[in-house]
């Protein structure tokens, strides 16, 4: 026996979109397999990695935590909307400062960073680093991230 | 992902009280806030409820609210919205602080009081604090609400007074703090993500030389978040400059019953509670 879907309406990076799913898939599952977005990833699946981070009517939350019923009408922004015509000062930052390796944790930290930015929470390193703390990444260290994030706080490359 | 969404279905009530006809007549639908808990078990397929009760747009259950006597906050209070407030960071530090330590960021945008106390976890970070500051919650049905205090609603592990057609509506602290002290700690891995070995809480008040008011609360130590009401007793009327260390430090262990689990040792957590004991009591002492 199968529920019924919805029909989820969303605005996703600036644009309308639609999807029919049921209540409870993840909005990550969405994200990446109904809107067909895969820059947002799936690390642990529980909410300790954050590789799945997006920005949703403003707020910082790990998609594979959200039931799709709760994002009814919500505005969503994820990594594939970071960019305009050119790299968004966080992006460039981090090709600058050789903030990804592997890559896979880059798009949550690129949101996560992005929204701290909005909120205007990265002051010192101290600051980036708590900020960044819900975001994991294996391979850098997180020296070259947490640079790249304060280069971009302070607006220089 | 092994959950099954596709045989799951979501009630999503307009108004609180549609939500608690909805609670009465499917006494089965699960209740979801922001789903920071639930939906980590669901998803790995671990979750046997198929039917859900969407709380998270009900706007009666948000907000903050100040009196000369009171702070009432709405159960579905995100752990941001704590952290950011600048009358709790005043008042209620220990609540700020546990809320700070909750998760990270994106769990403190969608992770709430209510949902942090329904959830009913022994680790959980934030009601060591509310126990501390002796919490009363609003438990509402539609046969009325009523006030019960928080220290006593949970029954054990994972078990609660909350009857099956009820919902944790509001919690309430009473204010006039003033001239007491604050502790808390909170010991894990890490800071961010992490969850507790052991945390302790504590709200109390010297008057007159000696500690007149105490509550003592401990997370990750017994099947769910506890008062340590043997050590209180034991510390309650004494001289700061004359504290039992030693019989409190027994008494905090006769308080607690930890286990041995993945994250922890019991030997480890009963070690660790008793130094978090000690260095909350030797703050108390003359500098």
């Amino acid at each position: 026996m199968s529920s019924p879907k919805i029909l989820l309406k969303l605005t996703v990076n600036g644009e309308s979109r639609q999807a029919l799913v049921h209540p409870m898939a993840r909005l990550l599952d969405v994200i990446r397999e109904d809107l067909g977005l895969t820059g947002t990833k799936e690390g642990c699946g529980e909410g300790e990695c954050g590789a799945c981070s997006v920005i949703l009517d403003g707020s910082l939350v790990n998609a594979c935590l959200i039931p799709a019923i709760q994002v009814q009408g919500a505005s969503l922004r994820t990594v594939e909307g970071l960019a305009g015509t050119d790299l968004s000062p966080l992006q460039e930052a981090f090709l600058h400062h050789g903030g990804a390796q592997c890559g896979f944790c880059t798009p949550g930290m690129l949101v996560a960073g992005t929204h701290l930015l909005e909120m205007e929470a990265v002051h010192d390193e101290a600051g980036a680093r708590e900020g960044l703390a819900g975001n994991l990444c294996r391979c850098t260290g997180y020296v070259k991230i947490v640079d790249a994030l304060l280069a971009a706080g302070e607006g220089r490359p | 992902m092994r959950g099954q969404p596709s045989l799951c279905d979501v009630l999503t009530p307009r108004s609180l009280d549609e939500a608690l006809s909805l609670r009465a007549a499917c006494p089965e639908a699960r209740p979801l806030a922001g789903g920071t808990d639930l939906m980590v078990p669901f998803a790995a397929g671990r979750l046997p409820d198929r039917l859900f009760l969407n709380l998270w747009g009900l706007e009666e259950l948000r907000g903050i609210t100040v009196s000369e006597d009171e702070v009432t906050l709405g159960a579905l209070t995100l752990f941001r919205e704590v952290a950011a407030h600048p009358l709790l960071q005043r008042e209620f530090p220990n609540l700020v602080r546990s809320a700070k330590v909750t998760g990270a960021l994106a769990i403190q945008s969608r992770g709430s009081l209510g949902g942090n106390i329904a959830n009913g976890s022994p680790a959980a970070d934030t009601p060591p604090s509310l126990l501390a500051y002796g919490a009363d919650l609003e438990l509402s049905s539609l046969r009325g609400a009523r006030w019960v205090p928080y220290a006593g609603f949970h029954t054990g592990y994972k078990c609660s007074l909350l009857a099956s057609d009820e919902l944790i509506t509001r919690i309430r602290l009473s204010r006039s703090r003033e001239g007491g002290f604050h502790y808390f700690r909170k010991v894990g891995t890490r800071q961010a993500q992490a969850i507790a070995k052991v945390s302790l809480a504590a709200w109390g008040r010297v008057a007159g030389g000696r500690l007149q008011e105490l509550r003592l609360a401990l997370g990750s130590v017994a099947p769910m978040p506890i008062r340590a009401t043997g050590t209180e007793g034991i510390l309650l009327g004494q001289p700061v400059t004359e504290l039992p260390f030693e019989a409190a430090h027994q008494a905090l262990q006769a308080d607690i019953s930890p286990i041995d689990d993945l994250r922890s040792s019991a030997r480890f957590r009963r070690r660790v509670a008793g130094n978090l004991l000690l260095e909350m009591l030797r703050g108390l002492g003359p500098a």
